[in-house]
């Protein structure tokens, strides 16, 4: 044991007699070991905020949406179809709410912005401008804070009245007196009505810059389409989710004459749907970590070869003074593996500093894994322990002699 | 009593080339406990050869070598390496101190690899004691580049002293430093040599050979001449006789004339 801490000592004092050498050579451990902590802290964030958006959603939500369009074998992402319509709407709080009390509430759901605002001289264009059912709030479980939010009767008579989020009302109306207050979308007035209670950020869009209209209103009116682009439905309870999107497929399915160009799905569905291409971008991160990894190995394993061939002599006087080829293959081994995992731990701090820094300046959420920390320091020892081997079995394996005679 | 070292019929051939090379054939040796031997030759005699077998760095291909009762021809690789740090110290020409390491740890380092564990503190105490005796503890603390030639000789003597050897053997120690200084190390050795260490030193100059004991001269892998050195040198003397001498130059010589 006091041998090999003295072999530590003596690793430790080669190292610092090359100061820049060692620092140089465990640059490339470094940058691979920062930039894959970088990535996953900022990946784990990105994770983190998709989930937060769809718990946010609302509970025991189901939401069904036209399955995704082939337009010429070109498969376009989920909702890109026109199939839903309200009738499915109507169909479904006939037969699942009123019919069998599965269902708490239904709701077409229109999504969109790009429009301009106007109101009390000023304009504005709210990040989103939805059109939903009555039973919105319920279904997101957001409050009405003054006002009312539409009722059926505005929805069947496709009625020009609006409810506001916080931000635009806020900034339309910067005294506060919305309610009943005349907007302007495009050309057509709508009349404010309510205004929801604040409901904050989630994956970075503020949810409260939003006009919401009756579906209809939005369909006849504005956008003059025949579609909606999902349908959001509220199961009574955790434990009829599953059986209510059976019925939903089943109803819907039926509706079709047996064709299915929908799909239902409820949060965790959606939520494993997202992680997808966050669980790809993490395989595709370990990829590049290995390969970065295995550059820096390489790149230890050549100074380690050098500086052998560089101490030959040093190593014929250990060897001829009773040094075992024992210990000077730990020597050299010691040397590689605090090369490569001191280069492995500053790498860690490089990516945490790197990311937050990242973060701040692009307004990324960062969340740094201590999990992926400890890995790229074991794995980073690891590859000093793999490439550092042939340079340490190499000096090792001198003859005490040759060694002693190299000039 | 035994002797230290003790070969009979050693042989060594090298194999690598074309022809067998065989440098060493058949010497038979008896080395008492305060000897102090010259091993001379000139190169290709095989005194080097000789000398990394006594050194046990090197097997023989044949016969057979006591070290202090142990059987050194049949050992392994470990064993061997035991046995140098234990029973042997090594000089060399070149000194071969490690660079950039101070004095005090060079002199430290076969401790490292000693078999007896010592405490840090006992470890530079006895390196210490060793710097000590070849009269540089003063400059423990220095690396070999801020040293003289003949103090980097004397600091590769206490190293080879540290693990208080059997024998202790010398290649060609005089050969980097100048005649003065070649004197000052073999005073080092003849004082250590008086307290009892056995020295074997190869040498190729005649008059530091003068300085041992017992004089051997290898021809061609055999020991051609072996006989007790007559008219001694000591190195007190001598370096006594050139102070004087340079002393005296300095009285006589006369000033540049000038134009």
């Amino acid at each position: 044991m006091m041998r090999f801490f003295v072999t530590v000592l003596m690793a430790l004092r080669a190292l610092r007699r090359n100061t820049m050498r060692s620092i140089l050579t465990a640059l490339g451990i470094i940058i691979g070991v920062g930039a894959v902590i970088a990535m996953v802290s900022i990946g784990n964030g990105a994770k983190a905020q998709v989930q937060n958006a769809i718990a946010g959603l609302g509970d025991n939500l189901i939401i069904v949406s036209p399955q995704s369009l082939n337009t010429g074998g070109v498969r376009g992402g989920a909702g890109t179809g026109v199939t839903l319509v309200p009738a499915d709407a109507d169909a479904i709080v006939a037969d699942l709410q009123i019919g069998s009390n599965k269902v708490m509430s239904v709701s077409p759901y229109i999504g969109g912005g790009g429009f301009q605002v106007l109101a009390n001289g000023l304009n504005w264009r709210p990040a989103s401008l939805l059109g939903v059912g009555p039973d919105w709030p319920d279904i997101r479980s957001w409050r009405v804070a003054d006002g009312n939010f539409f009722s059926e009767e505005d929805v069947k008579s496709a009625a020009k009245v609006a409810v506001l989020g916080k931000t635009t009302a806020d900034t339309l109306f910067p005294e506060g007196n919305a309610i009943g207050q005349m907007i302007r979308i495009g050309s057509i007035p709508f009349k404010v009505i309510g205004l929801m209670d604040t409901k904050g950020f989630n994956n970075n869009q503020d949810q409260d810059d939003v006009v919401m209209l009756p579906y209809t209103s939005h369909m006849k009116r504005l956008t003059r389409r025949t579609n909606v682009s999902s349908i959001y439905v509220k199961a009574r309870n955790e434990d009829v989710v599953d059986r209510v999107k059976q019925d939903l497929t089943d109803l819907l399915t039926q509706r079709r004459n047996g064709v299915i160009d929908f799909q239902v799905q409820d949060q965790a569905e959606i939520a494993a749907l997202r992680n997808q291409a966050t669980t790809t971008m993490t395989y595709l991160l370990g990829a590049i970590a290995g390969v970065s990894l295995l550059v820096g190995g390489i790149g230890i394993m050549n100074i380690m070869l050098v500086s052998v061939t560089e101490r030959t002599r040093e190593i014929g006087i250990r060897l001829a003074l009773g040094a075992h080829g024992k210990d000077v293959l730990t020597q050299f081994l010691i040397e590689a593996i605090l090369l490569s995992s001191m280069g492995g731990l500053l790498g860690v701090a490089l990516g945490i500093g790197g990311s937050t820094i990242a973060g701040k300046y692009a307004g990324w959420a960062v969340e740094p894994s201590t999990s992926a920390m400890v890995i790229a320091v074991a794995f980073s020892s690891m590859v000093g322990v793999f490439f550092g081997f042939y340079p340490a079995r190499k000096a090792a394996s001198m003859d005490p002699i040759e060694a002693l005679r190299y000039e | 009593m035994a002797p230290v070292v003790q070969i009979k019929d050693l042989h060594k051939i090298y194999d690598s080339g074309e022809i067998p090379v065989h440098a060493v054939r058949g010497v038979s040796l008896e080395i008492h406990r305060g000897e102090f031997l010259a091993l001379m030759g000139s190169s290709g005699s095989g005194k080097s050869t000789l000398m990394n077998m006594l050194g046990a760095l090197d097997r023989p291909t044949r016969g057979e070598y006591f070290l202090d009762g142990t059987d050194v021809s049949k050992l392994d690789k470990n064993d061997l390496a035991d046995i140098r740090n234990q029973k042997l110290g090594f000089v060399f020409q070149g000194f071969n101190l490690l660079s950039r390491t101070t004095a005090l740890e060079n002199v430290e380092l076969p401790l490292l690899y000693s078999k007896k564990r010592l405490s840090n503190k006992e470890m530079k105490e006895r390196a210490m004691h060793c710097l000590d005796i070849v009269g540089l503890s003063k400059r423990s603390d220095h690396m070999p580049n801020q040293l003289s030639g003949g103090q980097q000789q004397r600091v590769a003597i206490a190293r080879a002293l540290v693990n208080e050897p059997q024998v202790l053997l010398a290649d060609e120690p005089t050969g980097n430093l100048d005649s003065k200084t070649s004197i000052e190390v073999m005073g080092v050795f003849q004082k250590l040599n008086e307290q009892g260490i056995t020295i074997v030193m190869v040498t190729h100059e005649l008059d530091i050979a003068h300085y041992c004991k017992r004089d051997l001269i290898l021809r061609d892998g055999v020991v051609v001449r072996d006989e007790l050195v007559k008219d001694r040198s000591i190195a007190e003397r001598e370096l006594q006789r050139l102070a004087e001498a340079e002393a005296k130059a300095k009285l006589i010589g006369s000033p540049i004339p000038s134009a």
